[in-house]
């Protein structure tokens, strides 16, 4: 599934948009990274280092490429060019460090299975094939239900969530796994105040445990008060930095083109440092 | 009657009984082993595979023919249908991966061609050597005449193969099934577990085909596991589930077809397992369609009484007669629609909780707890017993309703 990928264009690619190498250390490290569904990039030669520890936002528009980006980079679908690190190491070579959240939208919630079903799928890599899911398996699975706010819900058919509700449950999945890379695709997406509070939460502690977390966001308006690292993407890469830098009204202009109204911006963006 | 009672305990003759034996764990390995497809959404391949096995029938018969053999050797005839099925699953995969084409025009197309193609030598051979009469057309729709001792044995070894398989695997299987990406992402092969999961489709479908026949086998392989469905909410339960349904319908079939002259056994089989799911939809506890019925007649009735309650408390006519029966049979009002005194009681107690509500919103900004309202959960299910006695602190003194 994972194609070999070819080192020398790839670093060509690297050179000729951004930095010569990744940093080795980084959490998550994507050079000249490009994605495409037919003969037109979703994902074009994007360079971009998420270092260990740090809490990253990747905000776009509609169609931006932000999921494929992450799928990419999680290798769920092949890309065509470009090399992804986990902690300095291939991404076959990384999968124990990985968790993955993806949109709630993208199952069949009326799967039969329980939520603490659910939940101890991120346990199946550890317990293989035949290893029963014992009692430890089961604390810990509960566990991580109770660290989302989830733990009446063990039992419960997973038809019976709210939306808020199915992305708790996808969180405590990611949870079971006990990585050190959290990857989220729209964490936020049609969840109640609620449940955006207790993921937030979930996801400063683990930020606060020295874990990576890394998510594609949606709402301009809580970039600054969740993430302390934004990656700007439209296809290609806009804008990497700490907030503070990179979140500026220009690069959100640059991002969203004409998409957002200019008084908006003013009041997202972290004033530009030349004014 | 008799007839039936003899078949269904194996009295009814050696090759009965064998017939019975092995449609039994035949149709226990298509159930279980189907659970995974159904639940993939990928059914239907199922379907093109076992047309897909035609040529390689026909071909299998060609080459040992050849070889001076006699052609009809079942364990030849099994090999030569799995690889042109193989061949078929993988023509599949391909054209949905790396086409534009969807799944249902790459089923459709493989289908169609494969099943064509072994008509075609199906023809030939019948003219080429008609001597050799092959019977090689009962693989269209099964035969269980001369059914052998060491077919039951293909059947038992195959499907039991078969079956710990999709034990062994089930939860890379279900995670699959469930959520592909999410599998991808822990580094499991996705593309290699599909195609494990219709390879075991694939291999029911071989050993089964000269029993019930190619054209009906995908029903055996798809209908219980659909019937399973109606009866849990887990998907390893379902594989054990199915696995009966299937192995019941395979018995019940084959002991049916056996108590009555010229009972086609295939088919059979398949009505078998088709009233087993008609019984799953209608009669099955919380999925059935009964249920549901009777769920949503109960929901209702508890919206009108809260509705009726709530007019009452307002000192509103209550103008449907639906719920003034609800009412009255409770005796909350008379017939004539003046409330009795429980009426009034319950409409205070009602119009209470909904100031407490109110209150409970102000109070408590998180939606958490305050979105449980649906104007139908009690509020003593939402909030403790102290937090509605601070609601009430700050709502004053009880309210009485009077009649008119």
């Amino acid at each position: 599934m994972s194609r070999t990928t070819q080192p020398e264009i790839a670093s060509e690619l690297g050179h000729a948009v951004g930095p010569a190498h990744a940093p080795r250390d980084a959490a998550l490290a994507l050079q000249g990274l490009t994605v495409s569904y037919s003969e037109k990039p979703a994902v074009f030669s994007v360079d971009a280092t998420f270092n260990a520890g740090g809490m990253s936002a990747i905000v776009g528009p509609n169609g931006a490429g932000k999921s494929t980006l992450l799928k990419a980079a999680l290798g769920i679908i092949p890309r065509l060019s470009g090399e992804v690190r986990v902690f300095g190491k291939l991404l076959r070579n990384a999968r124990a460090h990985i968790a993955y959240v993806p949109q709630s939208a993208s199952v069949d919630w009326d799967f039969p299975t329980t939520v603490l079903d659910v939940v101890q799928m991120g346990l199946y890599r550890k317990v293989g094939l035949l290893g029963r899911l014992s009692g430890q398996a089961q604390s810990q699975a509960n566990e991580c239900l109770d660290r989302v706010g989830m733990a009446d819900f063990a039992h419960r058919q997973i038809g019976q969530l709210s939306g808020g509700q199915q992305q708790r449950v996808f969180l405590a999945r990611a949870l079971a796994q006990d990585a050190d890379l959290f990857l989220l695709d729209e964490p936020f997406a049609g969840v109640d105040a609620a449940t955006e509070r207790a993921i937030i939460g979930v996801l400063k502690l683990l930020k606060n445990e020295g874990k990576t977390v890394i998510a594609v966001h949606h709402d301009l308006a809580t970039v600054r008060d969740y993430f302390d690292h934004v990656l700007l993407l439209n296809v290609r890469r806009i804008a990497e930095g700490p907030v503070e830098t990179a979140f500026t009204t220009e690069n959100l202009q640059a991002t969203y083109g004409g998409r957002l109204a200019a008084t908006h911006l003013d009041e997202l963006a972290v004033a530009d440092g030349g004014r | 009657m008799n007839l039936f009672v003899d078949a269904f305990f194996l009295q009814a003759g050696y090759n009965a009984a064998l017939v019975a034996i092995g449609a039994g764990l035949l149709g226990f390995a298509a159930g279980a082993s189907g659970t995974f497809p159904f639940l993939r959404k990928r059914a239907l391949i199922s379907d093109a595979i076992a047309h897909a096995t035609l040529p390689g029938v026909g071909l299998a018969f060609v080459v040992m023919v050849g070889f001076g053999g006699d052609g009809r050797s079942l364990l030849g005839l099994i090999a030569g249908s799995a690889v042109t099925a193989w061949i078929g699953l993988l023509v599949i995969e391909w054209i949905s991966r790396r086409t534009r084409l969807a799944e249902d025009a790459a089923i459709g197309a493989v289908l169609g061609v494969f099943f064509g193609i072994g008509i075609v030598l199906l023809t030939v051979i019948q003219a080429m050597s008609a001597g050799r009469q092959a019977g090689l057309e009962s693989f269209l729709l099964g035969s269980t005449a001369g059914m052998l001792f060491q077919d039951a044995i293909v059947i038992a070894v195959g499907g039991s193969l078969a079956v710990i398989t999709t034990w062994l695997m089930r939860r890379p299987m279900t995670l699959v099934a469930f959520d592909s990406d999410y599998a991808a992402s822990m580094g499991y092969d996705v593309r290699r577990i599909d195609l494990l999961m219709m390879g075991l489709v694939l291999s029911v479908t071989v050993i089964g085909l000269k029993l019930v026949g190619l054209i009906l086998i995908v029903a055996m392989l798809i209908i219980p596991a659909v019937a399973a469905r109606f009866w849990t909410d887990r998907s390893t339960s379902m594989i054990w589930i199915a696995g009966g349904i299937g192995g019941a319908s395979g018995y019940l079939g084959a002991v049916l077809s056996a108590s009555a002259p010229a009972m086609p056994t295939g088919p059979i089989i398949v009505l078998v397992a088709a009233t087993i799911f008609i019984f799953s939809l209608l009669f099955a506890p919380d999925r059935g369609v009964l249920a549901a019925l009777f769920r949503h007649r109960g929901f209702q009735a508890r919206v009108h009484r809260r509705q009726g309650l709530l007019s009452l408390a307002a000192q509103h006519p209550i103008r449907e007669t639906y719920t003034l029966r609800l009412l009255a049979r409770e005796g909350l009002v008379r017939p004539d629609g003046v409330p009795t005194d429980a009426g009034r009681a319950q409409a205070a107690k009602i119009a209470r909780d909904e100031r407490r509500w109110d209150v409970a919103r102000e109070f408590y900004q998180d939606a958490g707890l305050t979105g449980r309202y649906d104007g139908l959960t009690p509020i003593e299910d939402v909030f403790t017993s102290d937090e509605i006695a601070e609601f009430d602190r700050r709502l004053g003194p009880p309210v009485t309703v009077r009649g008119d």
